[in-house]
């Protein structure tokens, strides 16, 4: 599956692109965080990786097989809930996989132990906090074992020890061997959790670098700008 | 009228063995057709939500168009199938309460479909995403949506029962209003009145719509108990 090459992609539901010629390339291990302004194109790129976006030319190459995407989960900035208990939400994850009942029963019980939340099991889902609602989340992709997992912005609104909590399962799901990709506004965290930065903007990758030095010596003109604060707002997308 | 209404109230009061006959058949017809006109438009109708096809607008405007079927039209239909002439005659089900549930199920199943198809597509615009990300087929995802949204869905089963068990031109042409045997609540009302006996159609017509109230109070109290229980 790794590496995972991204070649000329180009995303365009409409009339206008907002992924123009993205070109891109993904190691197996760790954890990247796409950073770039509102509207550059994260949230699609990561969308298009997943299979959720259909993209209008370029390619995308997870190592000559087939796009495997019982192998990759997303977990969305607002989580959906069902109306039903915290347990049978995490098994939504599950239902696509040929796993025996005891078998999806005892990763539920591992993963909601992990995140915090066994003793919620029985509770309904659309009652939780939005911290507790995002670690739910999480535990509904990890429950799948994904060797690729996507998150969208995983911590917008949430208070900082909401925040940490989700952080340090992130670091966890890593740690047990998935690839993430991640988007966020919030430098502090992707200075923590970062491996390597991906930087959008316009619709293009105009950097990727390790973490470190992509805060300490950025090498694009725009990812300067953007640290600084001082990146220029588009006015349309022709402007 | 007052002295009416006390006769009216009496045969209530007594359990009058024939109105007894006839709100039980009332129930089991309506009933009847209610469960298999769920169980067929419910998952049609989210079928219908979901899927993107060649004609899917047709189909969705003819959904919606049938909803609204005059039950006299479809009981002429439903007589023409099922006369001796017509290709289920042999059957012999004409004036018997299987041809009146046949009749109030093709009634009902247009209008649960149609509702079904609304409430199911609205939830599918917030949930498409998450669904597809998890990936969940067409028909998982048809009944994680019948599933969640499940509460919602007991107005469209409220609206079908509504539609079949206040109707009365294809029970009284599909089934004939036989005494004992295929008279329900409406057909009896409309004979009773015509004969004079206001008694006994005031009788059922409380009856019927004590049936309504208590469903419809029924509902709305799971209802609330859901909304506090799952948000």
């Amino acid at each position: 599956m790794f590496p995972i090459r991204v070649k000329d992609l180009v995303v365009m539901p409409k009339d206008r692109p907002i992924l123009n010629g993205v070109n891109l390339t993904l190691d197996g291990d760790g954890i990247s965080v796409i950073l770039g302004p509102n509207g550059a194109g994260k949230s699609v790129l990561m969308r298009t990786l997943a299979g959720l976006n259909e993209y209008h030319s370029g390619e995308i190459d997870w190592r000559g097989e087939q796009a495997p995407e019982q192998r990759i989960a997303f977990v969305f900035q607002h989580p959906m809930m069902l109306r039903s208990s915290v347990c049978h939400n995490v098994t939504l994850g599950l239902k696509s996989l040929p796993l025996s009942k005891a078998e999806k029963q005892q990763r539920v019980s591992e993963v909601l132990e992990h995140v915090g939340l066994a003793h919620r099991t029985n509770e309904s889902a659309r009652l939780l906090s939005g911290g507790e609602r995002q670690r739910l989340a999480l535990a509904r992709a990890w429950v799948t074992k994904p060797r690729l997992l996507m998150l969208d912005e995983p911590t917008a609104a949430l208070d900082p020890t909401a925040t940490e909590a989700v952080e340090k399962i992130i670091q966890e799901i890593s740690a047990d061997g998935t690839r993430i990709v991640m988007t966020t506004h919030n430098m502090g965290q992707a200075l923590r959790l970062a491996k390597e930065i991906i930087f959008v903007h316009d619709g293009q990758v105009s950097e990727q670098s390790p973490s470190t030095q992509f805060f300490e010596e950025p090498q694009s003109e725009e990812a300067r700008l953007f640290l600084k604060g001082e990146l220029p707002w588009r006015v349309g997308f022709n402007a | 009228m007052g002295e009416t209404l006390l006769q009216a109230l009496s045969l209530l009061t007594q359990l009058d063995p024939a109105i007894m006959s006839i709100v039980g058949l009332s129930l089991q017809v309506s009933l009847s057709a209610l469960v298999i006109g769920s169980l067929i438009g419910m998952p049609f109708g989210a079928l219908l939500a979901v899927a993107q096809f060649p004609g899917r607008t047709t189909l969705v405007v003819l959904v919606n168009s049938f909803m609204g079927m005059p039950s006299v039209v479809l009981g002429v239909l439903v007589y023409l199938m099922l006369s001796r002439s017509g290709p289920f005659g042999d059957y012999g089900l004409l004036f018997s309460p299987t041809a009146m549930i046949i009749a109030q199920t093709l009634l009902v199943l247009p209008l649960i479909a149609a509702l079904t198809r609304q409430i199911i597509e609205d939830t599918w615009k917030d949930y498409e995403l998450e669904l597809k990300a998890n990936h969940l087929s067409k028909r998982q995802s048809v009944m994680v949506l019948l599933y969640d949204c499940r509460f919602s869905l007991t107005v469209a089963v409220l609206a079908g029962l509504g539609r079949a068990i206040s109707e009365v031109g294809a029970v009284m042409i599909v089934g004939g209003n036989i005494e004992g045997f295929t008279r329900v609540m409406t057909t009896a009302i409309a004979l009773e009145t015509s004969k004079g006996d206001l008694p006994l159609s005031i009788a059922l017509g409380l009856v019927l719509i004590g049936i309504q109230i208590a469903l419809n109070w029924g509902t709305h109290g799971v209802r609330s108990w859901a909304m506090r229980r799952y948000g």
